[in-house]
């Protein structure tokens, strides 16, 4: 006997939530956290503050990776040092983004980015934005170069760079 | 390996909807009460269940497995909860697969629930706490970049037009509306409807993305012989596999998913197949975003590097084509309630299989068919294979 497998639901919409047609309960949750940046990324990090960007260098695989770790994930030796590479690349890929987090309409898009940093291995880098650039100019392949906060002004986070620009 | 064959021998599911009256409890219930009642058990005669579910911020609070167990059939049974992101749809049968298989149960509920609608304002920001807490977070990113930068890089790789990849989204709309559950679909959607959409994050536009939803799959699997009791029609697991790439998702070949090349190899190697592309008569590769489709499709060995939008536009991805692909409409149409979606794929192989998909059913008695689905941070596949 084959019965029917498929199951109705009430399907609600915002606007029963808006005029109160059904019952809810509203509430926030508080989670506060201090992460700890770990060994690997405390000294990126520092390396931001300083204006330089690091990686670092696996003696087995012959790689230098960024962001920064003490292992290397492929032979699963410890790296051997950190390496400074350079504060160019190239764009590996991007997006406009016409919308926040919580989805809500931007005008003026942003340009996220992964940006492969020279100096580490080919398809190594990270995730940033792009700046000084109109949307339409934008290419995969195009060679950047990261915009600095004044020294006085770094913390040691990842935005200590404000962007990168076309170079 | 002394394995034993594993049959799936029931299934049901709840609707897809943007947001269900129902609790997380009551969606999981629903779907639990109708697989068992498919194949005429009770929920004595189950031994052990699996459920899949995935981020406790979904809803809100912490230990979800521990809240659904006894509405997933859990009550005074062995359970356990899996979890891979968006994966876990398809892996949630596997863990389903290895506790028969092993010989430690002969009847095993698989449930898959989620219930994306309680997160406000919108459960998209539920996502953000994927991303690196010290060097991603504070560029306040949102989850479509991910996609958004992983698309880009895939159809520039393979000099893809947008046009070309809307054809995935508006065939899979079409076919969902066929589907009883579908909270998409739409037989008059067209290539330009989703090219006039709205730009979200180019090149993701609204129509290339599947919904938020709530919804509920349950299977129910059994050692074969017992599944020779249960059923005329039992429909075997031959293969499985899954797979996890770095979490350094920018260190990676965004244009090819390797990891899911590496869980369909595991899984072809076990079901014995050594031409996927002839032995595969139905996939259901996990379709969130339409350009994923063809981005897995490769990965599966299903189609060659930058290739697979070519089955697409000659046909083979129609129901009636060589190779159907999401028949069920998948992900893009029927929707995307993330675990209980990945389940629904294997849920529809079960019953095209059984030549019970309805107005959905495939054409010319299909024997074997492909589920696979994706997730974490953009880096792992879990496949499944399934065969009458």
């Amino acid at each position: 006997m084959q019965k029917n497998p498929y199951v109705n639901l009430i399907s609600l919409t915002e606007d029963d939530f808006n005029s109160g047609h059904v019952l809810f309960r509203h509430d926030e949750l508080n989670a506060v956290y201090a992460w700890d940046t770990g060994i690997a990324i405390g000294h990126f990090l520092g390396g931001l503050k300083a204006g330089i960007i690091l990686g670092t260098y696996c003696a087995n695989c012959r790689k230098t990776v960024t962001p920064p770790r003490i292992f290397c994930e492929w032979c699963f030796r410890p790296m051997q040092g950190f390496v400074q590479l350079s504060d160019t690349g190239i764009v590996n890929t991007f997006s406009i983004c016409y919308v926040t987090w919580d989805v809500k309409r931007i005008s003026e898009p942003e340009i996220p980015a992964v940006i492969e940093i020279d100096g580490a291995s080919p398809g190594h880098g990270f995730l940033h934005k792009l700046g000084e650039v109109s949307p339409a100019e934008v290419q995969i392949g195009m060679r950047v170069q990261a915009v600095w906060k004044p020294p006085e002004e770094r913390s040691g986070s990842i935005t200590d760079i404000l962007y990168f620009r076309k170079i | 390996m002394n394995l034993r064959k594993v049959a799936v021998v029931g299934a049901g599911m709840t609707q897809f909807v943007r947001r269900a009256k129902e609790t997380p409890q009551e969606l999981a219930y629903k779907a639990v009460r109708t697989a068992l009642d498919s194949c005429e058990l009770t929920l004595n005669d189950i031994e052990a269940v699996c459920l899949g579910t995935a981020p406790d911020s979904f809803d809100g609070f912490h230990m979800n497995g521990e809240y659904l167990s006894q509405a997933a059939g859990a009550f005074r049974k062995p359970y356990m909860r899996s979890f891979v992101g968006g994966g876990t749809g398809v892996f949630v049968p596997i863990q389903g697969w290895y506790h028969v298989a092993s010989g430690l149960f002969d009847v095993v509920l698989v449930v898959a629930e989620e219930k994306m609608s309680s997160y406000y304002p919108h459960a998209q920001a539920a996502f953000l706490t994927i991303f690196d807490h010290t060097i991603e977070r504070p560029l306040k990113p949102n989850l479509l970049w991910i996609f958004a930068l992983e698309m880009n890089r895939y159809m520039t790789t393979y000099g893809l037009s947008k046009a070309d990849i809307a054809r995935v989204s508006v065939l899979h709309k079409r076919n969902a509306a066929d589907h009883p559950c579908a909270l998409l679909g739409d037989t008059t959607i067209t290539v330009e409807d989703v090219l006039q959409s709205e730009t979200l994050a180019w090149p993701v536009q609204r129509l290339d993305v599947s919904p938020i939803s709530d919804g509920a799959v349950a299977l129910v699997l059994a050692a074969e012989h017992v599944a020779r009791r249960i059923t005329d029609k039992p429909v075997w697991i031959e293969g499985v596999g899954w797979c996890l790439d770095t979490a350094y998702w920018t260190n990676r070949d965004l244009a090819y998913p390797r990891y899911v090349e590496k869980a369909a190899k595991m899984a072809y190697e076990m079901a014995g197949i050594k031409e996927p592309r002839k032995e595969i008569h139905i996939a259901e590769p996990y379709d969130p975003f339409d350009y994923k489709v063809l981005h897995h499709l490769e990965g599966l060995q299903l189609a060659e590097r930058g290739k697979s939008i070519e089955l697409y536009l000659n046909g083979d991805a129609e129901r009636t084509g060589n190779l159907p692909i999401c028949p069920s409409g998948g992900l893009l149409g029927v929707g995307n309630p993330i675990a209980a979606a990945g389940l629904m794929k294997v849920a529809e192989l079960f019953w095209q299989l059984r030549g019970e998909a309805g107005q959905r059913q495939v054409p010319g008695n299909p024997k074997r068919g492909l589920a696979q689905a994706w997730g974490d941070l953009m880096q792992v596949g879990t496949v499944i294979i399934l065969g009458r």
